[in-house]
Protein backbone atom coordinates (compact mmCIF):
# COMPACT_ATOMS: atom_id res chain seq x y z
CA UNK A 1 0.00 0.00 0.00
CA UNK A 2 1.35 3.30 -0.92
CA UNK A 3 2.99 5.23 2.06
CA UNK A 4 0.66 8.55 0.83
CA UNK A 5 -2.90 7.06 1.06
CA UNK A 6 -2.23 6.69 5.02
CA UNK A 7 -0.71 10.52 4.84
CA UNK A 8 -4.24 11.44 3.10
CA UNK A 9 -5.92 9.12 5.47
CA UNK A 10 -3.86 11.50 8.25
CA UNK A 11 -4.98 14.87 6.78
CA UNK A 12 -8.51 13.42 6.16
CA UNK A 13 -9.09 12.24 10.13
CA UNK A 14 -7.30 16.03 10.86
CA UNK A 15 -9.83 17.73 8.97
CA UNK A 16 -12.93 15.98 10.01
CA UNK A 17 -11.08 17.10 13.98
CA UNK A 18 -11.21 20.72 13.03
CA UNK A 19 -14.51 20.26 11.82
CA UNK A 20 -15.40 19.22 14.89
CA UNK A 21 -14.08 21.97 16.47
CA UNK A 22 -15.99 24.18 14.28
CA UNK A 23 -18.99 22.57 15.17
CA UNK A 24 -18.93 24.20 18.78
CA UNK A 25 -19.14 27.55 17.42
CA UNK A 26 -21.82 26.23 15.29
CA UNK A 27 -23.94 25.16 18.45
CA UNK A 28 -22.88 27.66 21.04
CA UNK A 29 -22.95 30.80 18.63
CA UNK A 30 -23.69 33.40 19.64
CA UNK A 31 -26.20 35.05 17.14
CA UNK A 32 -26.97 33.59 13.87
CA UNK A 33 -23.92 35.21 12.63
CA UNK A 34 -21.35 33.13 14.06
CA UNK A 35 -23.17 29.99 12.91
CA UNK A 36 -23.38 30.80 9.42
CA UNK A 37 -19.28 31.53 9.25
CA UNK A 38 -18.93 28.37 11.38
CA UNK A 39 -21.05 26.71 8.53
CA UNK A 40 -19.79 28.38 5.73
CA UNK A 41 -16.20 27.13 7.32
CA UNK A 42 -17.18 23.42 7.37
CA UNK A 43 -18.76 23.79 4.28
CA UNK A 44 -15.32 24.74 2.55
CA UNK A 45 -13.48 22.47 4.56
CA UNK A 46 -15.91 19.39 2.99
CA UNK A 47 -14.61 20.77 -0.56
CA UNK A 48 -11.17 19.06 0.53
CA UNK A 49 -12.32 16.58 2.45
CA UNK A 50 -14.49 15.18 -0.44
CA UNK A 51 -10.99 15.75 -2.99
CA UNK A 52 -8.81 13.58 -0.30
CA UNK A 53 -11.67 10.92 -0.12
CA UNK A 54 -11.29 10.64 -3.75
CA UNK A 55 -8.08 10.01 -3.66
CA UNK A 56 -8.07 7.55 -0.74
CA UNK A 57 -10.85 5.24 -2.53
CA UNK A 58 -9.79 5.78 -6.00
CA UNK A 59 -13.21 7.14 -7.03
CA UNK A 60 -13.05 10.11 -9.73
CA UNK A 61 -16.33 11.37 -9.39
CA UNK A 62 -16.00 12.90 -5.79
CA UNK A 63 -14.12 15.82 -7.92
CA UNK A 64 -16.83 16.68 -9.70
CA UNK A 65 -18.82 16.19 -6.66
CA UNK A 66 -16.54 18.55 -4.63
CA UNK A 67 -16.76 21.00 -7.64
CA UNK A 68 -20.71 21.19 -7.30
CA UNK A 69 -20.30 21.40 -3.71
CA UNK A 70 -18.09 24.31 -3.57
CA UNK A 71 -20.40 26.14 -5.74
CA UNK A 72 -23.37 25.00 -3.39
CA UNK A 73 -22.11 26.45 -0.76
CA UNK A 74 -20.63 29.98 -2.06
CA UNK A 75 -24.58 30.14 -3.08
CA UNK A 76 -25.86 29.19 0.16
CA UNK A 77 -23.81 31.89 2.06
CA UNK A 78 -24.25 35.06 -0.54
CA UNK A 79 -28.39 33.60 -0.03
CA UNK A 80 -28.16 33.21 3.39
CA UNK A 81 -26.13 37.05 3.89
CA UNK A 82 -28.83 38.54 1.39
CA UNK A 83 -31.51 36.98 3.75
CA UNK A 84 -30.83 38.22 6.98
CA UNK A 85 -30.07 41.92 5.66
CA UNK A 86 -32.65 42.36 3.76
CA UNK A 87 -35.75 39.90 5.12
CA UNK A 88 -36.57 38.62 1.65
CA UNK A 89 -34.88 37.38 -1.33
CA UNK A 90 -36.71 39.25 -3.92
CA UNK A 91 -35.87 42.63 -3.38
CA UNK A 92 -32.75 44.39 -4.71
CA UNK B 1 11.46 13.21 -3.48
CA UNK B 2 7.95 14.03 -4.90
CA UNK B 3 6.22 12.22 -1.41
CA UNK B 4 8.55 14.88 0.42
CA UNK B 5 6.80 17.63 -1.68
CA UNK B 6 3.63 16.74 -1.34
CA UNK B 7 3.62 15.81 2.00
CA UNK B 8 5.44 19.76 2.97
CA UNK B 9 2.37 20.93 1.23
CA UNK B 10 -0.52 18.57 3.16
CA UNK B 11 1.29 19.43 6.64
CA UNK B 12 1.43 23.89 5.62
CA UNK B 13 -2.12 23.40 4.40
CA UNK B 14 -3.17 21.47 7.55
CA UNK B 15 -1.12 23.74 9.81
CA UNK B 16 -3.11 26.77 8.69
CA UNK B 17 -6.94 25.03 8.80
CA UNK B 18 -6.29 24.26 12.44
CA UNK B 19 -4.99 28.07 13.04
CA UNK B 20 -8.31 29.39 11.36
CA UNK B 21 -10.42 26.65 13.30
CA UNK B 22 -8.65 27.63 16.69
CA UNK B 23 -8.97 31.63 15.61
CA UNK B 24 -12.56 30.90 15.10
CA UNK B 25 -13.25 29.35 18.24
CA UNK B 26 -10.58 32.18 20.20
CA UNK B 27 -11.10 35.51 18.85
CA UNK B 28 -13.46 37.40 20.50
CA UNK B 29 -16.00 38.79 18.25
CA UNK B 30 -18.05 37.66 14.91
CA UNK B 31 -15.33 40.71 12.56
CA UNK B 32 -12.37 39.44 13.92
CA UNK B 33 -13.11 35.61 13.48
CA UNK B 34 -14.15 36.58 9.97
CA UNK B 35 -10.21 37.11 9.89
CA UNK B 36 -9.57 34.03 10.61
CA UNK B 37 -11.32 31.84 8.48
CA UNK B 38 -11.35 33.92 5.66
CA UNK B 39 -7.66 34.00 5.28
CA UNK B 40 -6.29 30.88 6.56
CA UNK B 41 -9.21 28.55 5.48
CA UNK B 42 -8.27 29.93 1.69
CA UNK B 43 -4.40 29.21 1.78
CA UNK B 44 -4.70 25.74 3.87
CA UNK B 45 -7.31 24.19 1.16
CA UNK B 46 -5.63 25.59 -1.81
CA UNK B 47 -1.73 24.27 -0.28
CA UNK B 48 -3.81 20.90 0.41
CA UNK B 49 -5.33 20.89 -2.93
CA UNK B 50 -1.79 21.95 -4.86
CA UNK B 51 -0.44 18.88 -2.88
CA UNK B 52 -2.92 16.47 -4.00
CA UNK B 53 -2.64 18.04 -7.72
CA UNK B 54 0.95 17.47 -7.86
CA UNK B 55 0.42 13.74 -6.54
CA UNK B 56 -2.18 13.52 -9.43
CA UNK B 57 0.66 14.46 -12.19
CA UNK B 58 3.18 11.65 -10.81
CA UNK B 59 0.85 8.52 -10.14
CA UNK B 60 -2.27 8.93 -12.16
CA UNK B 61 -0.64 10.70 -15.68
CA UNK B 62 -3.03 8.72 -17.89
CA UNK B 63 -6.27 11.38 -16.53
CA UNK B 64 -4.91 14.80 -17.22
CA UNK B 65 -8.76 16.29 -17.01
CA UNK B 66 -8.59 15.74 -13.29
CA UNK B 67 -5.86 18.22 -13.23
CA UNK B 68 -7.71 21.01 -14.90
CA UNK B 69 -10.48 20.29 -12.43
CA UNK B 70 -8.60 20.55 -9.55
CA UNK B 71 -7.17 23.58 -10.99
CA UNK B 72 -10.69 25.38 -11.63
CA UNK B 73 -11.42 24.12 -7.95
CA UNK B 74 -8.52 25.85 -7.03
CA UNK B 75 -9.34 29.06 -9.25
CA UNK B 76 -13.05 28.92 -7.79
CA UNK B 77 -12.05 28.56 -4.18
CA UNK B 78 -9.81 31.85 -4.33
CA UNK B 79 -12.53 33.82 -6.07
CA UNK B 80 -15.67 32.49 -3.62
CA UNK B 81 -14.29 32.17 -0.30
CA UNK B 82 -13.36 36.28 0.07
CA UNK B 83 -16.44 37.14 -1.59
CA UNK B 84 -18.64 35.12 0.80
CA UNK B 85 -16.28 36.52 3.84
CA UNK B 86 -17.75 39.96 2.14
CA UNK B 87 -20.99 39.34 1.89
CA UNK B 88 -21.04 38.28 5.49
CA UNK B 89 -19.33 40.93 6.73
CA UNK B 90 -21.54 43.64 4.84
CA UNK B 91 -24.26 42.04 5.80
CA UNK B 92 -23.42 41.62 9.74
CA UNK B 93 -22.55 45.51 9.48
CA UNK B 94 -25.91 46.87 7.83
CA UNK B 95 -28.21 44.77 10.07
CA UNK B 96 -25.95 46.31 12.99
CA UNK B 97 -23.80 43.93 14.59
CA UNK B 98 -21.37 45.77 17.14
CA UNK B 99 -17.56 45.72 16.43
CA UNK B 100 -15.56 44.45 19.31
CA UNK B 101 -12.88 47.11 20.88
CA UNK B 102 -10.11 46.53 23.15
CA UNK B 103 -11.43 46.17 26.51
CA UNK B 104 -14.55 44.86 26.21
CA UNK B 105 -16.33 41.34 26.94
CA UNK B 106 -15.68 38.54 24.48
CA UNK B 107 -19.45 37.98 22.50
CA UNK C 1 -21.57 45.70 -32.15
CA UNK C 2 -17.70 44.29 -32.40
CA UNK C 3 -17.17 44.14 -28.82
CA UNK C 4 -20.36 42.60 -28.64
CA UNK C 5 -18.98 39.87 -30.79
CA UNK C 6 -16.44 39.42 -28.86
CA UNK C 7 -17.79 38.86 -25.52
CA UNK C 8 -20.22 36.27 -26.94
CA UNK C 9 -17.65 34.36 -28.36
CA UNK C 10 -15.15 34.52 -25.27
CA UNK C 11 -18.37 33.16 -23.08
CA UNK C 12 -19.01 30.60 -25.41
CA UNK C 13 -15.37 29.43 -25.07
CA UNK C 14 -15.46 29.55 -21.43
CA UNK C 15 -18.74 27.22 -21.19
CA UNK C 16 -17.89 25.04 -23.33
CA UNK C 17 -14.10 24.56 -22.19
CA UNK C 18 -15.90 23.70 -18.92
CA UNK C 19 -18.60 21.30 -20.35
CA UNK C 20 -15.94 19.53 -21.58
CA UNK C 21 -14.18 19.51 -18.32
CA UNK C 22 -17.14 18.44 -16.48
CA UNK C 23 -18.25 15.89 -18.65
CA UNK C 24 -15.14 13.83 -20.09
CA UNK C 25 -16.75 12.05 -22.64
CA UNK C 26 -15.99 12.68 -26.87
CA UNK C 27 -18.46 11.56 -28.61
CA UNK C 28 -21.29 13.13 -31.64
CA UNK C 29 -23.96 13.51 -28.71
CA UNK C 30 -22.23 15.21 -25.75
CA UNK C 31 -20.35 17.49 -27.78
CA UNK C 32 -23.53 18.61 -29.79
CA UNK C 33 -25.16 19.36 -26.80
CA UNK C 34 -22.39 20.39 -25.33
CA UNK C 35 -21.90 23.57 -28.42
CA UNK C 36 -26.08 23.54 -28.11
CA UNK C 37 -26.12 24.67 -24.23
CA UNK C 38 -22.86 26.98 -24.66
CA UNK C 39 -24.49 28.66 -27.33
CA UNK C 40 -27.69 29.30 -25.31
CA UNK C 41 -25.82 30.30 -22.39
CA UNK C 42 -23.44 32.59 -24.09
CA UNK C 43 -26.55 34.52 -26.26
CA UNK C 44 -28.16 34.98 -23.16
CA UNK C 45 -25.52 36.29 -20.45
CA UNK C 46 -22.29 37.37 -22.82
CA UNK C 47 -22.76 40.46 -21.09
CA UNK C 48 -22.04 39.70 -17.64
CA UNK C 49 -18.62 38.72 -17.65
CA UNK C 50 -17.13 40.33 -20.50
CA UNK C 51 -17.30 44.41 -21.64
CA UNK C 52 -15.56 46.57 -23.28
CA UNK C 53 -13.64 46.45 -26.38
CA UNK C 54 -11.10 43.37 -27.29
CA UNK C 55 -7.75 45.38 -27.25
CA UNK C 56 -8.27 46.71 -23.55
CA UNK C 57 -9.13 43.01 -22.83
CA UNK C 58 -6.52 41.42 -24.20
CA UNK C 59 -3.85 43.66 -22.87
CA UNK C 60 -5.56 43.98 -19.36
CA UNK C 61 -5.61 39.74 -18.64
CA UNK C 62 -1.67 40.23 -19.72
CA UNK C 63 -1.22 42.71 -16.56
CA UNK C 64 -3.25 40.61 -14.28
CA UNK C 65 -0.81 37.99 -14.90
CA UNK C 66 1.89 39.69 -13.31
CA UNK C 67 -0.36 41.02 -10.78
CA UNK C 68 -1.33 37.69 -9.51
CA UNK C 69 2.30 36.82 -8.09
CA UNK C 70 2.48 39.48 -6.42
CA UNK C 71 -0.94 38.90 -4.38
CA UNK C 72 -0.17 35.22 -3.91
CA UNK C 73 2.51 36.61 -1.91
CA UNK C 74 0.59 38.92 0.02
CA UNK C 75 -1.81 36.49 0.78
CA UNK C 76 1.17 34.01 2.27
CA UNK C 77 1.78 37.44 4.41
CA UNK C 78 -1.45 37.69 5.40
CA UNK C 79 -1.71 34.81 6.78
CA UNK C 80 1.44 34.11 9.09
CA UNK C 81 0.11 37.29 10.14
CA UNK C 82 -3.28 35.87 11.14
CA UNK C 83 -1.37 32.67 12.78
CA UNK C 84 0.97 35.02 14.96
CA UNK C 85 -2.26 36.62 16.26
CA UNK C 86 -4.39 33.27 16.61
CA UNK C 87 -1.47 31.36 18.23
CA UNK C 88 0.26 34.53 20.72
CA UNK C 89 -0.70 33.87 24.35
CA UNK C 90 -1.88 37.58 24.70
CA UNK C 91 -3.91 37.66 21.55
CA UNK C 92 -2.48 40.89 20.06
CA UNK C 93 -5.40 42.02 18.46
CA UNK C 94 -6.82 46.15 18.52
CA UNK C 95 -9.72 46.21 15.79
CA UNK C 96 -11.19 49.13 14.31
CA UNK C 97 -12.94 50.53 11.33
CA UNK C 98 -11.50 52.87 8.63
CA UNK C 99 -12.64 54.58 5.56
CA UNK C 100 -11.07 55.80 2.42
CA UNK C 101 -11.28 57.02 -0.88
CA UNK C 102 -10.86 55.07 -4.21
CA UNK C 103 -10.66 56.57 -7.51
CA UNK C 104 -11.17 53.33 -9.13
CA UNK C 105 -14.40 53.65 -11.44
CA UNK C 106 -15.04 50.32 -13.18
CA UNK C 107 -16.87 47.52 -10.84
CA UNK C 108 -14.32 44.62 -12.25
CA UNK C 109 -11.26 47.17 -10.59
CA UNK C 110 -13.84 47.83 -7.68
CA UNK C 111 -13.79 43.63 -6.73
CA UNK C 112 -10.55 43.13 -7.60
CA UNK C 113 -9.38 45.68 -4.95
CA UNK C 114 -12.16 44.21 -2.49
CA UNK C 115 -11.10 40.81 -2.67
CA UNK C 116 -7.26 41.73 -3.04
CA UNK C 117 -7.77 43.79 0.78
CA UNK C 118 -9.45 40.97 1.40
CA UNK C 119 -7.02 38.74 1.64
CA UNK C 120 -3.92 40.97 2.26
CA UNK C 121 -2.31 40.91 5.75
CA UNK C 122 -4.97 42.31 8.86
CA UNK C 123 -7.45 43.81 6.89
CA UNK C 124 -11.30 43.07 5.30
CA UNK C 125 -13.74 44.81 3.30
CA UNK C 126 -16.95 45.70 4.62
CA UNK C 127 -18.44 48.03 1.95
CA UNK C 128 -18.08 49.92 -0.83
CA UNK C 129 -20.40 53.15 -1.41
CA UNK C 130 -19.71 56.17 -3.95
CA UNK C 131 -16.19 55.14 -4.17
CA UNK C 132 -15.99 54.98 -0.36
CA UNK C 133 -14.49 52.04 0.94
CA UNK C 134 -15.07 50.68 4.83
CA UNK C 135 -12.24 48.49 6.11
CA UNK C 136 -12.00 46.54 9.04
CA UNK C 137 -8.71 46.27 10.26
CA UNK C 138 -7.19 44.02 13.02
CA UNK C 139 -4.90 45.97 14.51
CA UNK C 140 -3.24 49.40 14.04
CA UNK C 141 -0.52 48.75 11.83
CA UNK C 142 -1.95 46.86 8.67
CA UNK C 143 -4.56 49.80 9.08
CA UNK C 144 -2.13 52.33 8.42
CA UNK C 145 -0.64 50.02 6.27
CA UNK C 146 -3.75 50.29 3.56
CA UNK C 147 -4.62 53.82 4.03
CA UNK C 148 -0.69 55.36 3.84
CA UNK C 149 0.66 54.47 1.40
CA UNK C 150 -1.46 53.38 -1.73
CA UNK C 151 0.87 50.43 -3.19
CA UNK C 152 -1.94 48.03 -3.86
CA UNK C 153 -4.77 50.61 -5.21
CA UNK C 154 -2.11 51.80 -7.30
CA UNK C 155 -1.57 48.43 -8.83
CA UNK C 156 -5.43 47.56 -9.41
CA UNK C 157 -4.99 50.79 -11.23
CA UNK C 158 -2.44 49.59 -13.23
CA UNK C 159 -4.12 46.31 -14.16
CA UNK C 160 -7.27 48.20 -15.23
CA UNK C 161 -5.95 51.11 -16.92
CA UNK C 162 -7.06 53.70 -14.61
CA UNK C 163 -4.87 56.55 -13.65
Amino acid sequence: MDILLKVFLAVGLLIAFTILLCTYRAVVGPGIFNRVIAVNVIGTKTIVLLVLIGYYFERPMFFDIALLYAMLNFIATLIFAKYVQKGDLCSR
Amino acid sequence: MLEIIVVAFLAVGIFFMVVGAVGLLRFPDFYTRLHATGKCDTLGEVLIIVGLLLYHLFHYSETPLVCVKLLFLILFIFITNPTATYALMRSAYKTGVKPWKLGDERQ
Amino acid sequence: MRGKGFGILVTFCMMFLFWLLLSGIFDVLHLTAGLVCSAIVALISHDMIIKGDEEKILSKSFKLAIYIPWELWQIVLANLDVAYRVLHPKMPIDPLIIEFDTTLQSDLALVTLANSITLTPGTITIGITNGRFSVHAIAKEPAEALTVDGTMQQKVADVYMEW
